[in-house]
């Protein structure tokens, strides 16, 4: 069965999310717990004996055909399956880091009468994320990447009962759409120039001596518009915030290790294409650091745990987009794959503090956590410590690698681009520090009621918050770039400025401690110092909560537009008043005329007579003149 | 003027005079009376030119209206007395149901 | 051949159970309701049969029958599956037995009249469909209007004669002009080659000039276009589906919209193709104008009805821009654009109506939260509006991605080119996908989510019979999705033949002097 390998890790998932979903009710948490884990775990296990397939052959890629979606003419629409060592990698940790969140949200879902149709949403949802990551052609990855759109309304909206989050579910949906017209213009175009859809075809197309007949950054752009919508960049970065809405391993699974890179993934995936795009890999890089930066100043004011942590996203999934910018794709995908451990740990340590403060999510109601969760507190530590560049924890490699190369890269990299990158990390130890003082190390602002009641989570969630702390801590030793070289070349770095490398190193360590140092400072002792600072930046401290009043913005200027003119100019000027209404106007007009007309029948026989008569004598007349 | 002239604008007078009749007339017999007119000044007509070109067409051909007239007459009459029994008047501007 | 036969069977089986229903003395509903779903159901199965038979690799018709029916007028009785019918054909018999199914518990005055209606209306849609004579079209095409009315105004709302005679005016005003055009062209034809006849096969010869070919594509195209229907000849809609029963609704939606489309493509374009192409410019606008205006009209809508009806609008635009793209991706994907659709909004009105039987109300503001109170029926309505979105594995997605492909495909070396109309065109079309979810995501929060409210609770779930009805239309909508490669084979070469015949040209040749 070696040729089926792919599809059956594709398929493994989606006999979960059938089996769950129409079985699951009727057998019980048992049942579901066993699947729901079960299947994604023999999927990772799949995806090893097929990586260790893919070294011992001599391809750089295992290759699959599960079928033929449609032929028109000459071209052929195949469902294929594409396994080189960036889909290796990718599947690895969707598998890996999906299967330890599943078994996550056994304990964190046990109460929950949507068991159910929560484990088979998710197993859902990996089964669309598999299609992305292993689609061969822009097709398959497309399906993947609209079907994941879907899973991510179903999980965001879980607890429909509460408008609010149903309303962030339908949000993110329209959200990743806008994104997804971009990927389709793109897509379109790429099928006129080239007459196929396949990523080694379209990489090998670009790379080629011969340049296709379409501007490669037209394509890029298009493309990337799509990924800034399915990765919250700017512009289309407002629904991961309200995401939050959902479960928290759902955050932590779809909106911060998986889902949310698959615009990386695609970016990268590309790397043929971009390479040969300047202009906009450029504006790939502008958009991932101003993203990386606005987000990262508006969660240094957040004071619900999940959404720093959502703001915290969206600025590293910046950096990783400054990272494709500048060529250093491997990089960008090494920082995917630390970014999948810490984040996940995050989120997951979220859930354990908000599970042990029943339901509580607000830090500023938090503190001396230490004490009473401390495996949740020392993983959370770790991961923290992995995020803010500590070294040697897996974020301080993937980190510093990303700001060297925005800085020294031949293919657009610049000392701005450092700067701010570095000043973005400044501000992401910063928060995520403050995040760790607030909620664990200082004096408890707790509710007497929430207090007696905390206590440290199941096994099932700490042992997948030991098995992901320590993942961050070793994770960063295992150089994903260098293993993805053959796939995705590094890029060409300004050699005169080598010499700068060790003292960048050097910042970049000091810049993660400033930040430690800047939150202890603040924060060790609660919140009366921040609170003081708060009153001083008044507007500036308005400006950030507000999250610049993008939300408003677009509601302004898109919502409330769409909402007139369809109502206003649409229907009540256009279909009633002009169509309708001239419609109305003829008949009217018809019946009016009639009425006229019919008063010649006067119901008086002699006046018809009369009217005959003179018919007769005009028809002799007539006939007598023209002989 | 010729006899066959004379005789003819006699038959249009009376054809005339029957149409105007009916035109002006409101009473339903008067008007059947004015129709059975405007009959006869045909008839008269035809009667001429039979005679006129001496052939006997015409003249068969009178007899034809004389008999469709007598039995339009044995129609139309028992037609206008149930009208009348109804609305109680031989006016014909009575019946205008039709209107409109 | 037997399979002319059957096909033949399968056209006139509604007539034969329309005088069944007739003669019948005294018969009760049940037996009536019975009656018609099995013959509805026999229609399916010889449908199916005939479907599996049809070779996607011969060109032209098969399982045809021709008859002389007027022979001094040239008029055949002449009727055959190509590719362009054969999908359309199996979408009617497909919808059949989901209507009458779907009718069980809605109709309960006249029912013997109304299932009379549905088989008259069964026999005309087929009959336009198979028809190879535009005689015999124009006849059926005629003979649509008549049960419909009834359908609506007997059965329907509130204000059921208003919209039922704005139905039938609007549709009979296109079909003079038509019939004039018809008249004209059969004519022409006798000029131009002494023998007067009104075979499609034979009308698509002669020459015509661009200002003959423009007038009688502006005539047809009238007709067609207020099927569609197009804006702005498409105010009728919305208020004949508000105040058509279910059953009414689905037909509507599910056949009698894809008449319009089926009207271009068999006989609109491929008889005119100059005027056509001289035209497209002014159809893609309009088209689009389609696809955004009723998008941006569902958006505001109080009535669940009226939202699917508008979204109808938006999404036989697609169809409209891929027949117009002259790619034979685009056509493929209008062919399947058009199924697609039959299913999703008729899958969605049937599903309005079950709801309507149990809360009597259409107003969005009367409900909330029903994925609580009828979980069943919430699923089946969510897949629904995802296969209107066009989420991919969805026919949804099949149709619009290749109408938008082959649309992009043709449109861009024009751009290239200089013409950037068609181009600038397309790419408004794909703002139709992202407001597509807009509106169908807003009504199901509206329907599904948020705190519960409905009228006349409490209430059951989806009974077994209601299940299995919505359990046909989510089968089909996937297998769509996942495996067009077979449909689409059956209808290539018709595309082909279609693409080929509008790329041509039918002026008067200049004789040299």
């Amino acid at each position: 069965m070696r040729m089926d390998l792919l599809t059956l890790i594709v398929l493994l998932p989606l006999a979960g999310f059938f089996l769950n979903g129409l079985l699951g009710p009727r057998l019980g948490k048992g049942f579901v717990s066993v699947v729901g884990c079960g299947l994604p775990i023999l999927a990772f296990f799949a995806t090893l004996r097929a990586f260790t397939q893919l070294q011992a052959s001599d391809a750089g890629a295992l290759a699959e055909t599960a079928y033929t979606w449609a032929i028109v003419g000459d071209f052929r629409f195949e469902i294929a399956f594409w396994f080189d060592r960036l889909s290796a990698l990718m599947t690895l940790i969707v598998t890996g880091v999906g299967s330890l969140i599943h078994i996550y949200s056994t304990g964190y879902m046990k109460d929950d009468p949507g068991y159910a149709r929560y484990f088979s949403y998710l197993n859902l949802f990996l089964f669309f994320m598999l299609l992305l990551v292993l689609g061969r052609s822009l097709l398959v990855c497309f399906v993947g990447w609209e079907g994941v759109g879907l899973a991510s309304y179903l999980l965001i909206g879980f607890w429909f009962d509460d408008p609010a989050k149903a309303a962030a579910g339908k949000k993110a949906f329209i959200t990743n759409r806008i994104g997804d017209a971009g990927f389709l213009l793109g897509m379109f175009l790429i099928y006129h120039a080239l007459g196929t859809l396949d990523f080694d075809a379209i990489n090998a197309a670009f790379n080629g001596p011969v340049a296709p007949a379409v501007s490669a950054s037209l394509v890029g752009l298009l493309l990337f518009v799509g990924a800034t919508g399915k990765s919250a960049q700017i512009p289309l970065h407002v629904w991961l915030p309200d995401a939050m809405a959902g479960p928290t391993p759902v955050s932590a699974l779809i909106h911060a290790a998986t889902m949310v890179t698959a615009g990386i993934y695609l970016v990268a995936r590309l790397n043929g294409l971009y390479l040969h795009a300047p202009e906009a890999s450029q504006v790939i890089a502008v958009v991932g650091l101003a993203t990386a930066f606005f987000a990262a100043t508006i969660a240094v004011v957040q004071t619900d745990i999940k959404k720093v942590l959502a703001y915290s996203t969206v600025s590293q999934l910046g950096l990783m987009f400054l990272a494709l910018g500048v060529g250093a794709y491997g990089v960008a995908v090494f920082h995917v794959y630390t970014h999948a451990f810490f984040k996940a740990c995050l989120f997951l340590g979220a859930g354990s503090v908000i599970h042990a403060m029943s339901g509580e999510q607000d830090i500023r109601k938090m503190g001396g956590l230490a004490k009473k969760i401390p495996i949740t507190f020392v993983t959370f530590a770790v991961a923290t410590a992995a995020i803010a560049g500590i070294p040697p924890l897996a974020g301080f490699f993937s980190k510093d690698e990303i700001l060297w190369f925005a800085f020294a890269s031949e293919y657009g990299g610049s000392p701005v681009l450092w700067a701010l990158a570095s000043f973005s990390a400044l501000l992401t130890s910063f928060y995520m520090f403050r995040l760790l003082w607030l909620t664990f190390l200082t004096p408890s602002r707790m509710d007497h009621e929430a207090e007696h009641h905390v206590h440290e989570s199941p096994v099932s969630m700490t042992g997948v918050l030991v098995v992901l702390a320590i993942l961050s801590a070793i994770g960063g030793f295992f150089h994903v770039y260098d293993f993805l070289e053959p796939v995705m070349p590094m890029p060409v770095e300004n050699e005169a400025l080598e010499h700068l490398k060790l003292p960048l190193i050097g910042i970049a360590i000091a810049v993660a401690f400033a930040g430690l140092a800047g939150a202890f400072l603040v924060y060790r002792g609660g919140l009366a110092t921040a609170e003081r600072l708060q009153q001083r930046f008044a507007g500036l401290h308005r400006v950030l909560s507000g999250k610049y009043y993008v939300d408003e913005l677009y509601e302004a200027v898109l919502g409330k537009p769409l909402h007139w003119v369809s109502e206003h100019v649409f229907l009540n000027v256009g279909d009633r008043t002009l169509i309708d209404g001239s419609l109305h106007g003829l008949t009217s007009l018809a019946q009016r005329t009639a009425g006229r007309l019919s008063r010649v029948e006067t119901g008086n026989l002699q006046f018809y007579l009369l009217l005959a008569v003179i018919g007769v004598a005009l028809s002799l007349a007539w006939m007598w003149g023209n002989g | 003027m010729d006899r066959t002239q004379l005789l003819l604008t006699l038959s249009i007078a009376l054809f005339c005079l029957g149409l105007v009749g009916v035109m002006i007339r409101r009473n339903a017999l008067v008007m059947l009376m004015c129709m059975e007119l405007m009959l006869n000044g045909v008839v008269l007509s035809l009667v001429t030119f039979a005679a006129h070109s001496g052939t006997l067409s015409g003249a068969v051909l009178v007899f034809l209206v004389f008999v469709v007239a007598a039995a339009e007459i044995g129609i139309a009459i028992p037609i206008v007395l149930l009208l009348a029994r109804q609305r109680h008047t031989l006016d014909v501007g009575a019946y205008s149901g039709l209107k409109g | 051949m037997a399979e002319s036969t059957v096909l033949n069977l399968v056209l006139w089986l509604p007539v034969l159970g329309m005088l069944a229903l007739a003669l019948a003395p005294r018969i009760t509903d049940r037996a009536v309701r019975g009656f018609t779903f099995g013959v509805m159901l026999l229609q399916l199965v010889l449908t199916a049969w005939l479907y599996a038979r049809f070779d996607g690799a011969v060109p032209g018709l098969q399982f045809e029958s021709k008859v002389s029916w007027i022979g001094d007028w040239g008029v055949n009785y002449h009727i055959g599956l190509d590719g362009l019918n054969v999908l359309l054909v199996a979408l009617t018999a497909f919808l059949g037995p989901l209507v009458v199914a779907g009718a069980f518990s809605a109709i309960t005055q006249g029912v013997k009249l109304f299932h009379s209606m549905v088989f008259f209306i069964q026999f005309a849609m087929l009959g336009t469909f198979l028809a190879q004579d535009l005689f015999l079209f124009y006849v059926f095409w005629e003979a649509m209007l008549i049960p419909m009315f009834l359908i609506i105004g007997i059965w329907g709302g509130e204000r059921r004669i208003y919209a039922t005679v704005k139905f039938v005016l609007y549709t009979a005003f296109g079909s003079i002009l038509m019939l004039a055009a018809v008249i004209y062209l059969v004519w022409s034809q006798q000029q131009a080659t002494g023998a007067l006849s009104f075979a499609f096969a034979d009308l698509g010869g002669h020459p015509l000039s661009l200002e003959a070919q423009s007038w009688l594509l502006g005539a047809f195209a009238l007709s067609f276009a207020i099927k569609v229907p197009m804006v702005p000849l498409h105010t009728w809609l919305p208020d004949a589906h508000v105040e058509a029963p279910t059953a009414g609704s689905v037909i509507l939606a599910g056949v009698l919209l894809k008449m319009g489309t089926y009207g271009f493509m068999k006989l609109g374009f491929p008889l005119f193709p100059d005027a056509t192409r001289a035209f497209t410019p002014a159809l893609l606008v309009l088209s689009v104008v389609s696809i955004v205006y009723g998008a941006c009209l569902a958006l505001v809508q109080s009535d669940i009805k009226k939202v699917i009806a508008y979204s109808s609008i938006s999404h036989l635009g697609y169809v409209m821009l891929g027949l117009l793209s002259l790619d034979l991706i685009g056509i493929q994907g209008a062919i399947v654009q058009m199924v697609s659709h039959g299913l999703v909004a008729g899958g969605l009105f049937t599903m309005v109506g079950m709801i309507y039987e149990r809360c009597h109300s259409r107003a969005i503001a009367d409900y909330g939260g029903l994925a609580k109170l009828l979980p069943v029926y919430s699923v089946f309505f969510a897949i629904l509006t995802l296969a209107s979105i066009g989420l991919p594995t969805t026919s949804g997605f099949t149709g619009e991605f290749m109408a938008l492909l082959g649309a992009f495909n043709a449109f861009w070396p024009q751009h290239v080119a200089g013409n950037s109309l068609p181009l600038a065109m397309a790419i408004l079309a794909v703002s139709g996908v992202v407001l597509g979810a807009l509106y169908m995501l807003w009504l199901a929060e509206r329907l599904l989510f948020g705190p519960v409210k409905a009228p006349h609770q409490p209430f059951q779930d989806l009974v077994a019979r209601e299940r299995a009805i919505l359990v046909a239309f989510v089968v089909a909508i996937f297998a769509l999705g996942l495996f067009p490669r077979e449909p689409l084979a059956k209808t290539e070469l018709a595309a082909r033949d279609y693409q080929q015949r509008v790329m041509s040209t039918r002026l008067p040749v200049e004789v040299a002097p």
